[in-house]
């Protein structure tokens, strides 16, 4: 066991299994949450039959639907492009959760510039939707595609310079340092240490434009202008169907995991609650399931907001950006520094 | 310019000025597409998000009910006609029925004219609840839809007791209104009135009414992005509104304080407190509160018409065979999406030789063109959806 574990490629080959299995059976878990969540939110029982109780196996049969549905493509489409488009996506989110941090090694890989790569990967996804919008000869999907790449202009830099803060007070870029940044003390009472996440030690402002930034970026209602229904029926997804559909459906509920699992490492403190012995082989259980639990709640935030809010405008999402979530995350990286400078 | 001249300029005189020339994209919004109401077609020439210029066409509902109304007599049209704005389709059996009874020369006793009123004013409600759920829908927020239509459900059920009927009750008759569903066999030979309960549970729907009216308060009102979606989108002035022959709620949001209610006696509203509210600048907003407020108003009449309910025949006393004496009419109502109006021509006999229905939506949505030049493409969304009409009315 030990000599399978110490082998480089086999670990590699674990850790990706893994990964490739988790990801798109937590995404059902994630669908079968909005599905609920929506539906008692609306005074509705929500799916109720499949599966027996509760309805569990609701996004599993939507899932086999989709599967055995016909995977058309329209006449003047760009093929290879229509086609490779949704893979793009998916794997965009996915490559995301190389770096995500379950416990103090069980993690994929941390990077020294982890931060880095989660913004850069995570924003491949739209080259994927500008791809689809482009390639399915569709006049809705190219405004959608082109609101998408819109869209990016708007909220990718709020989202660094977001992060931007806790970098500085972590003084790291690895995933992994800033968890482990978060579990040191923060100031001592006497001889008992104070350790917080980054969210309790002032970095709500930065949170909160992470958390609007990312919504944003999975867009995902009050910023789902690229798909849209009741304006472009579809937007860049009006052309897709069967498994390619699903690609994007999983790739948009896989990307709330990696967006939720990513501001919970950097601002909730990951795997880490206080308390908990961090160095002791029991992190190996308890650190995924702290950082599920943590990923949940901001899951739940994410599907609140979108059953309450109606949608924006691109224009107004642009002005929101540029008129208040950049000069404030600006003001916070000062902030942040000054504090880290004098204390 | 000769070529001479030419080469005696000055090179740097030389200008070139060109254009970059981007055609406009012709977007075909509809006959199938999920903001338009139906089969209603916008040729839209739009670059990038801009709308350049707008061509509605309709005619994909037509159903040629004013020609069929020509070979139906006057009570088989009320089932026609009841079709046409389907969402309130007992207030538009109402003006018909009266214009029928103003050529024959009778009067429906009052205790029909109260049930009109009462059912009337239900439509309006469900019409408008209708409108509270699917604007913001339209607007991106799908939760208000679930909470209004609850609430209108609950009106409807209250249409189905007495009519037997949600959607189109065809429940009025030349003279009066029909023997209630509700009753039942025994008490039909006796009573023909009212279901049991009726009052009672519509006083509690009312109540329950206002309630959702206060959700949507603060639901969708206090919002900020709602109000950013509609505030100061698709102003429609006073006198523009008025050129185009707008009407209803459309009309009111723009500040004209106009109801027909108010003006006409087709029913008895003048027996009844309730106020006319109006908005002030035209925007998406104001009509979407004038709706919201046109509720209660609604809710108040009908608790008022239900407490001063007065007893009495439901039918004034008609011959078996309708005939209608030579003669033209025209009766107008305010119906929940405006002013609808029937201009009958009767040559004598059971139908009428030219039926003319002035539906409201036809006429809002010719203001289209004018309203939705230059907005972007998520406001004419917004803007649709504002003015609140139904394909039915707009075809006919």
């Amino acid at each position: 066991m030990s000599a399978i574990l110490d082998n480089f490629w086999w670990l590699l080959a674990i850790k990706v299994l893994v990964v490739a299995l988790f990801i798109p059976g937590f995404s059902l878990v994630l669908i079968f949450a909005e599905l609920k969540l929506s539906a008692h939110m609306q005074s509705r029982i929500g799916p109720y039959f499949a599966g027996g109780r509760w309805g569990w196996a609701q996004p599993l049969a939507d899932g086999l639907k989709f599967m055995q549905k016909e995977d058309l493509v329209p006449a003047d489409a760009d093929r290879p492009v229509f086609k490779v488009a949704p893979m793009i996506v998916l794997m965009g989110t996915l490559a995301v959760f190389v770096i995500v941090p379950f416990s103090p090694k069980l993690i994929v890989s941390d990077l020294d510039l982890g931060v880095f790569y989660a913004l850069a990967a995570g924003s491949i996804g739209t080259v994927g939707v500008l791809m689809a919008g482009w390639s399915s000869a569709n006049k809705y999907s190219l405004m959608g595609g082109l609101r998408a790449a819109a869209q990016l202009i708007a909220y990718e830099l709020p989202l660094v310079l977001a992060v931007v803060g806790v970098v500085i007070a972590a003084g790291t870029m690895s995933m992994g340092g800033i968890v482990a940044a978060q579990a040191e003390p923060w100031f001592h009472i006497g001889t008992f240490g104070v350790r917080l996440p980054y969210l309790l030690q002032g970095q709500v402002v930065g949170f909160a434009i992470f958390m609007i930034a990312s919504l944003a970026e999975l867009s995902r209602i009050p910023f789902d202008m690229p798909i849209a229904e009741s304006e472009l029926v579809m937007g860049y997804l009006t052309e897709y169907s069967g498994i390619r559909f699903t690609m994007f459906f999983l790739g948009e509920y896989a990307g709330m995991f990696s967006m939720a699992a990513i501001a919970a490492t950097l601002f909730l403190g990951g795997y880490y609650l206080p308390g908990l012995p961090i160095a002791s082989n029991a992190m190996y259980v308890l650190g995924p399931l702290v950082l599920i639990g943590k990923v949940l709640v901001l899951v739940f935030l994410m599907i609140w907001m979108r059953w309450t809010f109606p949608r924006l405008r691109e224009d107004q999402l642009q002005s929101l950006a540029w008129r208040w979530l950049i000069p404030l995350a600006l003001v916070n990286i000062m902030a942040t520094a000054t504090f880290k400078v004098v204390f | 310019m000769t070529e001479r001249d030419f080469r005696a300029m000055n090179l740097s005189e030389v200008q070139v000025s060109v254009e970059l020339v981007t055609p406009d994209v012709t977007l075909n919004l509809g006959p199938q597409h999920p903001s338009t109401h139906g089969v209603l077609r916008l040729i839209a020439k739009v670059d990038g998000e801009v709308i350049n210029e707008i061509d509605p066409v309709i005619g994909y509902m037509h159903r040629g009910y004013e020609k069929l109304a020509e070979v139906r007599t006057y009570p088989q049209i009320t089932a026609l006609v009841n079709r046409i704005d389907w969402v309130s389709g007992f207030a538009n059996e109402v003006p018909f029925m009266v214009a029928t009874e103003r050529l024959v020369g009778v009067e429906a006793p009052e205790r029909a004219q109260y049930i009109r009123l009462i059912l009337a004013e239900m439509a309006r409600i469900s019409s408008h609840l209708m409108f509270l759920s699917s604007y913001p829908l339209e607007l991106g927020a799908a939760t208000p839809l679930m909470y209004a239509l609850r609430e209108r459900e609950r009106v409807l059920d209250l249409i189905e007791g007495v009519t037997g009927g949600r959607f189109h009750p065809n429940f009025n008759r030349v003279g009066g209104v029909k023997p209630a569903a509700g009753a039942g066999s025994d008490q039909k030979k006796v009573v023909q009135d009212l279901p049991e309960g009726f009052l009672a549970e519509t006083r509690e729907a009312m109540r329950t009414v206002l309630a959702v009216c206060d959700d949507m308060d603060e639901l969708v009102v206090g919002n900020e992005i709602f109000l950013e979606r509609t505030k100061g989108i698709g102003i429609i002035p006073a006198e523009r509104a008025l050129e185009y022959g707008v009407s209803g709620p459309n009309l009111r949001a723009s500040g004209v304080r106009f109801d027909i209610r108010k003006t006409d006696d087709y029913l008895p509203y003048s027996k009844f407190e309730f106020e006319v509210p109006i908005g002030a600048v035209g925007d998406c907003f104001d009509r979407y509160m004038v709706r919201l407020e046109e509720i209660r108003q609604a809710a108040r009449i009908v608790i008022q018409a239900v407490d001063t309910l007065p007893s009495g025949p439901l039918q004034a006393k008609v011959p078996r065979v309708i005939k209608v004496p030579r003669g033209e009419i025209y009766v107008r109502a305010e119906n929940p999406k405006g002013e609808m109006g029937y201009h009958i021509v009767s040559e004598g006999g059971r139908g009428p030789y030219r039926l003319k229905i002035r539906s409201a939506s036809f006429s809002n949505i010719s203001i289209l063109p004018w309203l939705l030049k230059g907005q972007l493409v998520p406001d004419i969304i917004a803007i649709l959806g504002s003015l609140d009409f139904v394909l039915g009315d707009v075809d006919r």
